[in-house]
């Protein structure tokens, strides 16, 4: 009965994913089948992929309030790049571009807003806050000038494969690409120099530079990773939906920052585990999932989500204020 | 009634998985100054967090006026005229002095408005009483270290508490604030307060305790009245060992030049800078807190920027960007502000160890190495932790320290800078850090060490250059060492 306390205890998110699981099987017969359980993996896979950049903003003790506009951004950018040719209303009517090429300049725009952004905040000393919610209006009115807030449709199949492809018929490509990012992320926060620096400034950025860690670069490394996620979700969101749209991913940097925050990343910097961020993606999508499958009204839920992402900081803070 | 004030009896204090209060006991009497000694770690801290409801105790019984008491808050405990002098002050930077000392007490004009004008007079009824000269309308982030302890001790004075503890209260002030303060408590001590005093300096006990108690891991050694014990019984009683010698201090060659600092500039407090250290010398700083040996060391660290002035090591001029620019040229530095610039307090005793010398293990990195690396360092200088995995801040200030030092010698640095090696740690640790430092001598290091304790630096300096208010006022050679000497440097006299 200890040992169960115990792991109860070091493992409280799993335990709680467990049990919301169990809890959606039982109130709703639909939940359990295929069909929806990759249905809620391919939507949260996009918002997870988000997660796991912003998770090293808020590790850094900063965050990214950018992201969601920058998905909107980048779902442009990529399907003014990849429109079949055969489409009469074109972005561009002579460009034939391999989708590779599209998919790396789309991230490079990434790229340059998260150096911009870490800019701001590592050398200019902005709040992470300010200055990412600046470049949050900055991207979507960049899309919508972009785009003349129209959509931009007709892609190309090799595209949309990233966004509704299956990997031998049964996984899909977007779940697939989220796993990989996860992977990423884990290595990087748990084998490298970077993230045992990212570790470090977090939790002391002082020591950190007395230590003789650089950083101000490593924070815009930081904001830099974050961003190329978020366009790297606006690509898969662009492809799995097979347009462009300036309005797309309205306040994902909002679930994004619950995600992680549920997955115990610490809003005070310094602590973050991988596992976590897959556990709270997992937690806010099954809540989210099974309050549409039991027909509660769409208020309702946001009601629910805000519950649980104050409840899982409170469950944090009490953490904090057990160990001082 | 009975002769005590403070009665604390059998008290246990287990934190998870540590037992850091053994059943000690501490009777203090009214009117009378009780040190309360003990090694890092003795539980001297945790005590009186206990009796001001900081901590809670798992057991014991504490008779404070002749009535048990267990308070739940500091804030009980300050009105039932317990207050404390914390190590570490929490000032609010932003707001003036007189906020500070009557903050959440503001003296009000009616049920909703704070009586500024009033609050303002009480404040400076207070610094009066106490001969206390700062402008209660100053900022708090616009004083000196100094000034804002002088403005902690007046708030806990104002209490009219009948029991003012303090920790390590002397830690920045200067010698003359010093002086200043032993005369505020020799007043507070005539009146009848009784004053629980914490301080690993000597001298100081023997000057201003009347009592003395002795913790060791966390357990009672023993209750002296001052009067009638000697300073080696004393420190005897805390080690538990005899120390025959407190700065093992080895004769070792001095070799060539290895590191030449010329006519730097770097803010108000480094004007002007020469001088040269040699490899197996032990150079000390000597001065005043303020006198800007830090912001020297700082600014040769690449902490802080350069204004004017030259930096060669063995011939070559250096360009110190950043620390990064310092650890690859060879420079170690071991910050005085172990809390805020030395240790990531929610990692791991290995993460801490390995945070300067990341490079060397690379990528993906090679975690068994780390490990090896971190138990061969801090075992070779003693850190005591059941693991290395133990978050550092669970550790003790001692071994907080001890643990930075092994950051600093991971990176195998020819010319080590330490900035107040002991400040804050106790004896056994600081001899060891001490016989370390001679270690690294002798092996051909050059060491350049800044200490406020003139015992401290006399013992281990192999040349002393004595600095004032950012000048360098004076040099001595070892033989030269002489306590008035440098104090008349060290104040510009």
């Amino acid at each position: 009965m200890d040992k169960f306390k115990k792991f109860c205890k070091n493992n409280t998110i799993w335990v709680v994913l467990i049990g919301f699981f169990i809890l959606a099987a039982i109130l709703s017969p639909n939940f359990l089948t295929w069909t929806n359980i990759k249905s809620v993996l391919m939507t949260e896979s996009i918002i997870g992929i988000l997660a796991t950049g912003i998770m090293w903003c808020i590790l850094s003790k900063g965050t990214d309030l950018s992201a969601g506009s920058m998905v909107a951004l980048s779902s442009c950018i990529i399907a003014s790049l990849t429109q079949l040719e055969s489409y009469s209303m074109r972005m561009y009517p002579n460009l034939n571009m391999p989708i590779i090429l599209a998919v790396l300049i789309t991230l490079l725009v990434g790229a340059v807003v998260g150096a911009f952004n870490g800019c701001c905040v590592a050398y200019l000393k902005v709040p992470a806050f300010i200055a990412t919610l600046g470049t949050q209006l900055i991207c979507r009115a960049a899309a919508q000038i972009y785009t003349n807030a129209y959509p931009v449709p007709e892609l190309k199949p090799g595209l949309k494969f990233l966004g509704q492809g299956m990997v031998f018929g049964v996984i899909p490509v977007l779940v697939l690409i989220f796993a990989i990012m996860l992977c990423i992320s884990g290595f990087m926060l748990n084998f490298t120099r970077f993230g045992k620096n990212v570790f470090a400034i977090g939790g002391n950025d002082q020591a950190a530079r007395v230590a003789g860690i650089n950083v101000e670069f490593n924070q815009m490394c930081v904001f830099i990773f974050s961003s190329v996620c978020a366009a790297l979700g606006g690509v898969l969101l662009a492809a799995r939906s097979g347009v462009g749209n300036s309005a797309f991913g309205q306040s994902y940097e909002l679930d994004a920052i619950a995600a992680a925050t549920v997955g115990g990343t610490s809003q005070t910097g310094g602590v973050a585990k991988i596992t976590g961020v897959i556990a709270g993606v997992l937690i806010l999508g099954i809540v989210k999932n099974i309050m549409l499958l039991i027909g509660i009204n769409a208020y309702w839920q946001n009601i629910v989500k805000g519950a649980i992402i104050i409840f899982a900081v409170v469950i944090d803070m009490r953490k904090n204020a057990r160990k001082n | 009634m009975s002769e005590y004030i403070l009665q604390m009896k059998e008290i246990v204090k287990e934190f998870p998985g540590v037992k850091a209060l053994k059943g000690v006991k501490l009777d203090v009497r009214p009117g009378r100054v009780h040190a309360l000694m003990g090694e890092n770690g003795a539980g001297k801290s945790t005590l009186m967090k206990c009796l001001i409801g900081i901590y809670h105790k798992t057991s014991g019984t504490i008779i404070y006026d002749d009535r048990e008491i267990d308070f739940e808050t500091t804030q009980e405990a300050l009105n039932n005229g317990i207050s404390m002098i914390h190590q570490e002050l929490s000032p609010v930077l932003e707001r003036s002095v007189s906020e500070n000392v009557w903050l959440g007490r503001q003296p009000m004009l009616n049920f909703l408005m704070v009586d500024h004008k009033k609050m303002r007079q009480m404040t400076l009824d207070l610094f009066s009483q106490l001969d206390v000269d700062i402008d209660p309308d100053e900022l708090m982030k616009n004083l000196t270290v100094s000034q804002m302890q002088m403005v902690e001790i007046a708030k806990a004075v104002s209490y009219n508490s009948k029991i003012v503890i303090m920790d390590e209260p002397t830690s920045s002030l200067t010698e003359r604030e010093v002086g200043h303060l032993f005369r505020i408590i020799r007043e507070l001590r005539d009146k009848g307060v009784a004053i629980i005093y914490i301080s690993h300096k000597m001298d100081e006990i023997f000057e201003i305790c009347d009592d003395v108690t002795v913790f060791r891991d966390g357990a009672w050694v023993g209750q002296e009245e001052v009067k009638n014990i000697t300073m080696d019984k004393l420190i005897t009683m805390m080690v538990g060992r005899e120390l025959d010698e407190m700065f093992p201090k080895t004769e070792c060659e001095i070799g060539d030049v290895i590191l030449k600092v010329e006519d730097l500039c770097a803010g108000k407090l480094v004007k002007h800078v020469s001088f040269e250290l040699h490899r197996g010398e032990i150079l000390g700083f000597a001065g005043l807190v303020g006198a800007g040996r830090s912001e020297t060391m700082e600014a040769i660290f690449g902490l802080r920027t350069v204004t004017n002035g030259k930096i060669y090591k063995n011939g070559k001029e250096l360009n110190i960007k950043s620390p990064v620019d310092a650890i690859s040229n060879g420079i170690g530095f071991l910050t005085e502000d172990r809390r805020a610039k030395g240790i990531v307090p929610i990692r791991s005793i290995c993460d801490n160890t390995i945070l300067s010398s990341l490079k060397t293990y690379g990528t993906p990195l090679n975690h068994r190495k780390i490990r090896q690396d971190t138990q061969e360092y801090c075992g070779k200088i003693n850190v005591k932790t059941p693991s290395i995995d133990e978050l550092i801040q669970n550790l003790s200030g001692g071994n907080q320290q001890k643990v930075l030092v092994a950051r600093a010698l991971l990176n195998d640095p020819e010319i080590l800078i330490v900035d107040e090696p002991t400040r804050g740690i106790d004896v056994g640790a600081k001899a060891e850090i001490h016989s370390l430092l001679s270690e690294l001598a002798g092996q051909g290091k050059a060491v350049i060490m800044i200490s406020s304790e003139m015992p401290e630096i006399m013992g281990m300096a192999d040349r002393m250059i004595v600095m004032h208010e950012g000048d360098v006022t004076g040099e001595l050679k070892r033989e030269e060492f002489d306590q008035e000497l440098i104090m008349k440097y060290a104040t510009g006299v």
